[in-house]
């Protein structure tokens, strides 16, 4: 039975790619459904820096900019960066700890294809009636049954069920790291991107359960009538931002934590000096992770809560900068007296220490309460978070994208096109950004869709908008070296096109469907450069070469999103004044196809399949 | 992986864990445990926050009775027991015992969801408590209606083991299955616990 | 290998040692239900007779509820063994992060300031 399956392989390739459990081609599929969500929200970027660009403009109405504003906060946070961190964690963790693949491949592919169907669904609000307009927050009573639209049902049950893919992928991560790790690789022997990834789960788990509390409980207002938020019948609309903000101050260190962790693997790798402080980083990381769930009422100073509480969270607040600090002295110290090569990789990741450090110091700023209210609902707080989330997380992306891009797809990124959308980005991100805590200062309220002329604000909105054009060209620019270098760039055929540290270089390229054909033995911190340096430059083999259990491939992940997808747009029927079909039908449909499926997965036991031990043979010869 | 383990001897002392997948699907489930647990605490935080808001409706100690909360208590605690009792006769491979014992945790979850519904029914048609009365009501429900929600879909897992390995045995696949089962059924119990005595002692204590 | 993974046993690998320890452990989940029992009965009737000053019964009844809950997670979830040192974390992590969420969804409603 098990090696009669190994034996298929004349599958479809949009069969393969839709069934696929492979960590690494998830990776991809996360990356392109990550970018494409990324790219979406960019453009409405662009748009609302257009409509900002001169006073009293009318390129957009003041109900678009609103969903605008609210999709481009939506997607950036849920549907893009998300994913875009999961590709990473996807390709690389495995590879890193010596995996042949995660603990959980349905688990993996399921979470993504929920994730997908959640963010298709928040998507096709456009459709029917506009896209939910009340900010990425939803605060009630903005967004409650009385006040909100259709739009805010697809954003309750769309972030509902990509939360729950999200959710589910963080459980496989944390199993993976904790159980699926090489022999000898030992917990402070992780790479400080699984460390980061392992730490984001983890705020996964635990961030976006309270989420997916409060999503029900808008839900629950919004189509069922409940009272929680209302307080005529004895409801509190606090509750609602106290529950959004428990999940949503960890969701910045969610997406910021990776980016920390890629940084700390393209700095030592182009510095060519181990990562300085490695013990440091890691507790830092733990530190700020604990420190996450402690600081969320800073969010909310200009309620009313009280000048105690105020205060407390404010000191919680203020020492996050402790750990933090620890990272970017130790990211310096990493490259103080390194032979630096300054590749587009490195740029990213370099000048990604200065501009972190002047969000950081925004932070403060914003963490002392009598201040704050003066801050609160600025351009000086857009400015202070997108110098965390465009000069934090995007950087670090781009940095990942550069230094992983010859292992995912077998060929280096043109370099010369990399510079020029590095520069193109970096000097746009200035030009939008640092101005804007200038305009926050002088009173320019945040999410408005337009300002008054001789206020002088005109100019600086000017400049703050050719600076996003910039960074929207450096983009195109990335597109088109995608595109270029795939024609263009050369074949790497070696392991280890970077002269790199970690175990993914020890891999071949590309990395067969097995990563490792015999699990290494890890001897030492940076592994693969150990056995280099120590070493004959070949991983030591933990296991003789046997034939290799993987798993089979399923369309249960797909059917699963697929019915959640029905089931959530039913929900929402409910709240559509001509539906054509009975809603119930469609919920019914949805319940079916989603439990039928997690049913015909549990009652049909599939243990996998073997491949056989010449076939690894014969791909190890082909690749090495 | 699994060709690790030692099968010559018989059923290993933790079948649940024997295998790496069993490892992997004990790890998981207890991650998702501690997640459940802050879902939980959200949603009673709701509770608690809206309690008093009753807007003139019905409150709390108007409402509950105690020898009800008592007898649902009961047979949760005792569905807890049987439940323990069977992940001990899976570990001395004793499938018959497991499955009666999994049986009757499954009829004791049906009694007490059956006094849940009966409860909500009275609330609702005589005690003038509907979802939509007030913030109390509608946080009520929805804490407690999770919690029925969870010991439902409880039911319906056991049931599915039960009825697709009615025949099989103890195996290394079906071992770690029953014993999250079993782990999803203690968790349903604690939470009930907190929920006497937050919901219902509570509002009868004068709190 | 994957075939014995869908086989029953006819006997059990449990050795006499392992049979002694996990009928001691059973003994120990009898009385840790006992025990659970108890506490369950103690908090109703505590509240039902007004056994204690009313301001006592609320921390009262919450402490009877932690040790149940400890009790629970403990001796029938099995925390208590070895190789659950993770599960323990991901427990604690639980409980710490809860607390100050209900803590504040209680409080910190801007009805009192604080």
């Amino acid at each position: 039975m098990a090696t009669a399956t190994a034996t298929n392989t004349n599958k479809s390739v949009l069969w393969d790619w839709l069934t696929t459990v492979d960590h690494k081609k998830l990776a991809v599929l996360y990356l392109i459904a990550g970018a494409l969500f990324f790219l979406k929200a960019g453009l409405m970027a662009i748009f609302m820096r257009i409509q900002l660009m001169s006073a009293e403009n009318t390129f957009l109405s003041g109900q678009t900019f609103n969903e605008f504003v609210t999709m481009h906060g939506t997607i950036m946070l849920f549907l893009a960066v998300t994913p875009l961190i999961f590709a990473f964690m996807n390709f690389v963790i495995p590879l890193q700890i010596g995996a042949r693949d995660v603990a959980f491949p349905f688990v993996n592919a399921l979470g993504f294809w929920i994730f997908f169907f959640g963010g298709l669904l928040v998507s096709v609000s456009w459709f029917f009636g506009g896209a939910p307009d009340a900010g990425w927050t939803a605060y009630v009573p903005l967004s409650s049954g009385e006040y909100g639209d259709l739009g805010l049902d697809f954003y309750v049950l769309g972030l509902q069920i990509s939360g729950l893919g999200t959710l589910v992928s963080a459980i496989n991560f944390i199993v993976t790291i904790i159980n699926m790790r090489a022999p000898g690789m030992t917990m402070m022997r992780l790479p400080l991107f699984c460390w980061t990834g392992l730490v984001t789960s983890i705020l996964i788990v635990f961030a976006f359960t309270p989420l997916a509390a409060g999503l029900a409980l808008l839900m629950l207002d919004r189509i069922f009538g409940a009272q929680y938020f209302n307080p005529g019948s004895g409801g509190n609309p606090v509750l609602w931002q106290h529950i959004f903000w428990i999940f949503g101050h960890p969701e910045v260190y969610i997406l910021v934590l990776p980016a920390f962790g890629i940084i700390s693997e393209v700095i030592p790798a182009f510095s060519k000096k181990r990562l300085f402080g490695y013990t440091a980083m890691v507790f830092a990381t733990l530190i700020i992770a604990f420190l996450s769930f402690m600081v969320w009422v800073h969010h909310m100073f200009t309620v009313g809560i009280g000048p105690i509480t105020n205060s407390v969270f404010a000191i919680a607040t203020m020492a996050i900068g402790v750990p933090t600090g620890i990272k970017i002295f130790n990211w310096l110290f990493t490259m103080w007296g390194g032979k630096i090569i300054f590749n587009t990789a490195m740029l990213c990741a370099s000048s990604f220490v200065p501009t972190f450090v002047l969000g950081g110091v925004t932070g403060v700023m914003l963490a002392m309460v009598p201040v704050d209210y003066l801050y609160h609902d600025t351009y000086f707080v857009v400015a202070h978070f997108h110098y965390i989330v465009v000069g934090g997380i995007a950087l670090g992306l781009l940095a990942g994208t550069f230094y992983w891009y010859p292992k995912m797809f077998g060929h280096k990124l043109n370099e010369k096109l990399g510079q020029l959308m590095f520069w193109m980005f970096y000097v746009g991100f200035h030009l939008t950004f640092f101005i804007q805590h200038i305009l926050g200062l002088i009173g320019m309220p945040r999410r408005v869709f337009t300002y008054l002329d001789g206020q002088g604000m005109e100019t600086m909105n000017l400049v703050s908008s050719i600076g996003a054009f910039m960074m929207g060209a450096a983009i195109i620019v990335l597109l088109i070296n995608v595109v270029y270098s795939a024609y263009t760039s050369k074949r790497v055929t070696v392991r280890d096109p970077w002269d790199a540290r970690t175990l993914e270089w020890a891999t071949t390229t590309p990395v067969p469907e097995y990563n490792f054909a015999q699990t290494p033995q890890v001897r030492s911190l940076d592994p693969w450069f150990y056995e280099k340096v120590h070493g004959d430059g070949t991983m030591k083999p933990a296991e003789p070469m046997d034939e290799i259990h993987m798993p089979n491939g399923s369309i249960l992940p797909l059917t699963i999103g697929l019915g959640l997808f029905v089931w959530g747009f039913g929900m929402i029927m409910m709240q559509m004044e001509n539906p054509l079909i009975p809603e119930w039908i469609v919920i019914g449909a949805g319940v079916i196809i989603t439990f039928g499926s997690m049913l015909l997965h549990s009652i049909h036991e599939d243990h996998g399949y073997h491949i056989p031990l010449d076939k690894i043979k014969k791909i190890e010869k082909e690749v090495s | 992986m699994s060709d690790s383990v030692d099968v010559s001897k018989g059923l290993p002392p933790n079948p649940e864990k024997a295998t790496l997948e069993g490892k992997n699907k004990f790890l998981g489930f207890w991650v998702f445990l501690g997640g459940e647990t802050i879902m939980f605490a959200t949603f009673f935080g709701t509770f608690l926050g809206l309690r008093d808001g009753t807007a003139g409706g019905p409150s709390a100690s108007e409402l509950f009775s105690l020898p009800l909360v008592f007898i649902m208590t009961m047979l949760l605690l005792t569905s807890s027991l049987t439940s323990v009792l069977a992940m001990y006769s899976m570990k001395k491979n004793n499938f018959k015992n497991m499955m009666v014992l999994t049986g009757v945790t499954v009829l004791l979850g049906f009694a007490f969801l059956g006094f849940e519904i009966y409860e909500f029914y009275e609330y609702v048609h005589h005690g003038g408590l509907g979802f939509t009365t007030s913030a109390f009501g509608s946080s009520f429900y929805s804490l407690v209606g999770l919690h029925g929600a969870h010991v439902t879909f409880g039911l319906f897992w056991f049931i599915t083991l039960m009825i697709r390995y009615s025949r099989t045995g103890i195996t290394l696949t079906n071992a770690p299955k029953f014993y999250l089962a079993s782990l999803y059924w203690h968790f349903i119990d604690v939470v009930w616990v907190f929920i006497f005595t937050v919901v219902y002692l509570m509002a009868i204590g004068g709190a | 290998m994957s075939d014995e993974m869908s086989k029953p046993f006819d006997k059990s690998a449990l050795t006499h040692e392992e049979l002694l320890k996990i009928n001691r452990e059973r003994k120990i989940q009898i009385t840790a239900f006992a025990c659970m029992i108890f506490l369950t009965l103690l908090a109703f009737i505590a509240v039902a007779m007004e056994m204690i000053a009313p301001g006592f019964t609320v921390p009262f009844i919450l402490l009877l509820a932690v040790v149940q809950f400890a009790l629970q997670l403990f001796y029938f979830m099995h925390l208590k063994d070895k190789d659950h040192e993770w599960p323990n974390a991901f427990m604690l992590t639980g409980i710490v992060v809860s607390t100050p969420a209900v803590i504040a969804l209680i409080l910190l409603l801007g009805v009192t300031k604080y």
